[in-house]
């Protein structure tokens, strides 16, 4: 294609969208209604994973060892763990150290006060290993393979919790994608419904340009380009809107709800937009092509 | 090989020297009668005909199978040696690219000045812009609309509004130019004036040109071929001829 047919085209798309205003809005209302949604689930979805996957990473699973284990068996044992898949990271705790750690935790700063009470270790077999896996889902594996060690006294774990957080990050998913998906359906419809509009008040030029000699291409690139500008914009909108709105958001609730501040760690809204952005501009121009190639190949048969 | 090498020369006499040939064609739709009745007819480049005869003879009919809207029932039509009928479809625009028309409407972008009107015929097949601003008013100074170019339609009179249509059909150069009753919105004065322009662009141009008309008095004042049509036959076709009356 030459370079100026290609302005031509553009043009000429750019005169589509203006001599039916109404119709090109209501499509880029549509279209920005979607997308300002689909930016809203997915910036709701993707901090909820973020702190399904903080939660997840806090869950552990704790072992214990049987009396008179010794510390080279732990470390064979430690060292077997570490090398199963499922498992992200595992720390040694000795007894010693959970003790010192207990101390601190407990007397805070009268330890020289209570430490003569205790001449020995209270926690006298207490080494154990933290566990932490890369997914909540395989918890109940480790367990079972933990649990077949005979030098594990006791496994302690967090399944309910796990379980629960897997099993509302499927349904907020499945939820979110099937609204999206039919309003997705509507905004095609709706471009489909725009182009229409724009074909029947061109029918005469048409008309003129099939008799002059224009190929398809020519007759229906500009109603293409024409659904593809109304794409374009009708994802800058909500983009912008969202970008706005999800700053506002997160100052509010950090403002209002600072107690919650250590659940609700939210995402940094460049961290956000980068995906955000290319896939609504991506879905947008998606919809705008989709929806004006199949109205033009039905009306044009030219 | 004689008989191969027979047909090719004959193919390229053909292309030589004949524009428009209608072998037996017939066409019926598919309610009634035949609009076309087996009509054989044969149109030299560099020709001027006229077309007569009134409405319901098979005008209409003849000039959708020449720009290809239509395909005949049986028959072969060769327009500048391409054999209708064999087109792919998306060949036609291409083939169409043969044919200039002219319009009893005009069928001008209204929304657009004269010089956009004609300059849209120049980027539907692709030319380059420099030469569209070379070409649009050379083309506008033939049909004399040199200084009207940023007139809108509306602003025109019809005759300067078929003057247009006629630079339009001009200017990507086809080899025939179609004029279907191009004086029929027209007063004489401005008719006459649209016809000697085609004179003029058949002399000077050697385009050929087919004039489907009702105009009487033109037809028979030009002194061109003149193929007289009637309920889908060719009744007469003669050189310099006159038209026919009814009865």
């Amino acid at each position: 294609m030459r370079i100026s047919t290609f302005f031509y085209t553009l043009k000429q798309g750019f005169i589509n969208i203006f001599r039916n205003k109404w119709f090109s809005l209501a499509s880029i209302a549509t279209i920005s209604a979607c997308l300002f949604l689909f930016g809203l689930f997915y910036a709701v979805i993707l901090n909820f994973q973020h702190m399904v996957k903080s939660a997840e990473e806090g869950v552990s699973v704790t072992i214990l060892f049987q009396e008179g284990t010794t510390t080279e068996q732990m470390q064979t044992i430690g060292n077997e763990i570490s090398q199963r898949p499922e498992v992200s990271q595992i720390e040694f705790t000795s007894a010693d150290q959970a003790w010192e750690e207990f101390k601190v935790e407990y007397f805070g700063d009268n330890v020289e006060l209570y430490e003569e009470g205790f001449p020995d270790n209270p926690l006298e077999g207490c080494d154990s290993y933290e566990i932490y896996l890369n997914d909540v889902e395989q918890q109940a594996s480790l367990v079972e393979y933990l649990e077949s060690i005979p030098e594990i006294r006791e496994v302690n774990r967090s399944e309910i919790a796990a379980m629960t957080l897997t099993g509302i990050n499927a349904v907020v998913a499945y939820v979110s994608a099937g609204i999206i998906i039919v309003l997705f359906a509507v905004s095609i419809f709706l471009i489909s419904n725009t182009v229409t509009i724009g074909i029947s008040v061109r029918k005469e030029e048409i008309n003129i340009m099939k008799y002059i000699g224009a190929t398809d291409f020519f007759v229906r690139s500009p109603f293409v380009v024409e659904g593809i500008l109304i794409g374009i914009i009708g994802s800058c909108i909500p983009m912008a809107v969202v970008y706005v709105l999800y700053n506002r958001v997160v100052q509010y609730i950090g403002e209002k709800f600072s107690i919650l501040s250590d659940i609700m760690q939210f995402l940094p809204v460049n961290q956000v937009f980068q995906t955000l952005l290319p896939v609504a501009v991506a879905i947008g121009v998606g919809i705008g092509f989709l929806g004006s190639i199949i109205t033009v190949r039905k009306h044009l048969r030219v | 090989m004689a008989p191969v090498k027979n047909r090719k020369t004959k193919r390229k006499k053909e292309a030589n020297h004949s524009m428009i040939v209608l072998d037996n064609v017939s066409k019926t739709y598919a309610t009634g009668s035949p609009a076309l009745d087996n009509v054989s007819l044969e149109i030299r480049k560099g020709e001027f005909v006229f077309i007569v005869g009134d409405s319901g003879s098979g005008k209409s009919t003849l000039i959708k199978l020449l720009l290809r809207e239509l395909l005949p029932t049986s028959g072969k039509i060769t327009v500048n040696g391409q054999d209708v009928a064999k087109l792919k479809r998306r060949q036609v625009p291409y083939f169409r690219r043969n044919l200039g028309i002219v319009f009893q409407d005009f069928r001008l972008l209204k929304d657009r000045n004269v010089y956009e009107n004609v300059a849209f015929a120049q980027r539907i097949v692709l030319t380059p812009t420099k030469l569209i601003r070379k070409n649009v008013p050379a083309v506008l100074a033939t049909v004399g609309l040199a200084g009207k170019y940023k007139a809108k339609p509306r602003q025109l009179s019809g005759g300067e509004q078929q003057r247009v249509a006629v630079a339009r059909a001009l200017i990507n150069e086809p080899p025939i130019l179609l004029a279907d009753e191009p004086t029929g919105n027209l007063d004489p004065k401005n008719s006459w004036e649209i016809m000697k322009l085609l004179e003029k662009i058949n002399e000077e141009k050697g385009t050929t040109i087919l004039v489907v008309t009702h105009n009487r008095e033109i037809v028979n004042a030009m002194q061109k071929r003149v193929i007289t049509m009637k309920k889908g036959v060719i009744v007469s076709d003669e050189e310099k001829g006159g038209y026919i009356d009814e009865d």
